[in-house]
């Protein structure tokens, strides 16, 4: 994905002159031949994100269309005031493109580490739009779309990937249906095969999205039956909001599974933080049969 | 003390900021800022009301939205804004806080209010009309020495003197009330990083101006402003 991303984004500096991209050290060898030829759209400010933030702010004001990218705790994490200040309280927007993910960097720790991003986002005023795509032929067209615009959009990229791509998957896809009433999964981004692979056998609905914001509310009301599970990539939990918002005039019962609260304080692989936070088959099954077994009749 | 300028702005002021309320929080720091203010809108800044939007334009970025009083009189001075609009600061239906919003008030550029931020703004902001070939227009942006103690602005002081960000000018006005001091000097601490710098009295309207317009070629220039200490 991270590929895709600076192939896409290296194109668009070469076709737009509004396109302008700011780094904080992290891909910027990768920009290098961009930047030779685009000087002053190509910026790399060193490990300075508070000020990546802030020049992408600046940049905006005078109407061109900043890229920030970066590590997704380092992008988001670190300068949630900037963002909510420095874009959003300026009425002007940007393209946040983070790699990394919720545990891309397992080897590194916690301090590399950002389950909460999408969570920030949700505090903010409700103009971002919130891209997590599941295979890397999503990106290109998502990341062109939002170039195209001054919206806000936070783009998330990270190594999980999905076998196929759906990239036009910006509302509710259903990929496996269900019998009449049958429960709705709703997996996010690269949480769509784990996903397919825990309801194996099951008698639901499996619809995906690559973006959780704004969510699909026509969508899934048109799906939901009495049992809704939402499988996303960050924080369990974070749309639960949204889909008790959504769901407001209709008895449901709500399951969010995603990545868990807890520092594990713990190294390995990407594959071994999915199996501790639930989020590989085994565990969604687990989650899915205890939660649609527990109905009290 | 010398004040060189008798401009009409400068004679309305005193009575703009007699219609702004007197419980303003900041109210000191109004006081620190009206003399680098009066100079930048009077002689330096090439903005006006029917100008407000034009790329060509000068941006003034108040980064330290505190005290905006002088500000609010300065611009409806100009004629920004009108001047009933300062008799309800932070009124319910008000259109001036006790921090300036660029959403609510024309001639704005920046909201500000939390420390640390218009300066970052101001590097992208001169970055970004440099990228478009607007090679007239100068960001001005306006620090208290306690908003230093703020660790971004150190990231973007280090960023455009590194990178000789030529069409940006700081203004630090100086009212000893940052906690820890600055060994060695405001001025040092951005001469260290390649910027050229001048310190002047803060109240001294012609050294001010000198100051103000005592830019290098491709250099970010900075104005340490000295007025009295707020106590």
């Amino acid at each position: 994905m991270r590929a895709a991303f600076i192939d896409t984004t290296t194109a668009l500096l070469d076709e737009d002159p509004r396109t302008a991209l700011v780094l904080a050290d992290i891909s910027a060898s990768q920009f290098a031949p961009a930047g030779a030829r685009h000087p002053d759209r190509v910026l790399n400010v060193g490990i300075r994100e508070q000020l990546m933030i802030g020049v992408a702010g600046g940049l905006a004001l005078t109407g061109l269309r900043p890229i920030a990218h970066s590590y997704a705790t380092f992008l988001v994490d670190r300068t949630y005031e900037q963002i909510k200040l420095d874009l959003d309280h300026q009425g002007v927007g940007a393209v946040l493109v983070s790699i990394g993910a919720s545990y891309d960097g397992s080897r590194e720790g916690r301090t590399h580490q950002s389950p909460g991003d999408v969570a920030l986002f949700d505090s903010l005023g409700g103009a971002w739009t919130v891209r997590v795509p599941g295979h890397p032929d999503e990106v290109a067209p998502l990341l062109r779309a939002a170039a195209a615009t001054d919206d806000p959009v936070y783009l998330r990229l990270g190594e999980q990937r999905n076998a196929q791509a759906y990239p036009d998957a910006d509302r509710l896809r259903v990929l496996r249906r269900g019998g009449v009433d049958a429960p709705l999964v709703v997996a996010v981004g690269p949480m769509l095969d784990p996903t397919l692979a825990a309801t194996e056998g099951l008698d639901v609905t499996v619809a995906y999205t690559h973006t959780p914001r704004p969510f699909d509310v026509a969508g899934l009301r048109a799906l939901a039956a009495t049992e809704v599970v939402l499988v996303e990539p960050y924080l369990a939990g974070t749309s639960s909001a949204v889909v008790g918002r959504a769901l407001a005039d209709v008895p449901h019962r709500l399951l969010t599974l995603g990545v868990g609260r807890a520092d594990l304080r713990r190294y390995g692989d990407p594959a071994d933080h999915a199996r501790w936070h639930g989020l590989d088959a085994e565990g969604l099954r687990r989650s899915l049969d205890a939660f649609l077994g527990s109905v009290r009749r | 003390m010398a004040t060189t300028l008798t401009t009409d702005s400068t004679a309305a002021l005193p009575t703009l900021i007699r219609r702004l309320t007197g419980d303003e929080k900041h109210a000191p720091s109004a006081h620190s800022t009206i003399d680098v203010l009066q100079v930048l809108y009077n002689r330096v800044l090439r903005i006006t009301p029917e100008t407000a939007d034009d790329p060509e334009r000068d941006r003034f970025l108040l980064s330290k939205g505190h005290g905006p009083v002088a500000y609010y009189a300065v611009l409806a001075a100009h004629g920004f804004i009108p001047d009933d609009w300062l008799d309800d600061l932070a009124g319910p239906e008000s259109r001036l806080g006790h921090h300036p919003d660029r959403m609510l008030v024309p001639g704005v550029e920046i909201g500000s209010g939390s420390l640390g931020h218009g300066l970052g703004l101001g590097v992208g902001t001169a970055l970004g009309l440099r990228a478009q070939g607007l090679l007239t227009p100068r960001v001005y942006v306006l620090l208290g020495d306690a908003e230093l103690d703020e660790g971004s602005n150190h990231e973007a002081i280090a960023y455009a003197g590194a990178t000789g960000l030529g069409n940006l000018t700081a203004i630090v006005v100086d009212n000893s009330s940052t906690t820890h001091g600055w060994a060695g000097g405001i001025a040092s601490r951005f001469t260290v990083n390649g910027w050229t710098a001048d310190t002047v009295d803060g109240r001294d309207h012609t050294d001010l101006y000198v100051a103000l317009t005592g830019h290098r070629p491709g250099r970010p220039h900075v104005v340490v402003a000295r007025v009295e200490s707020k106590g």
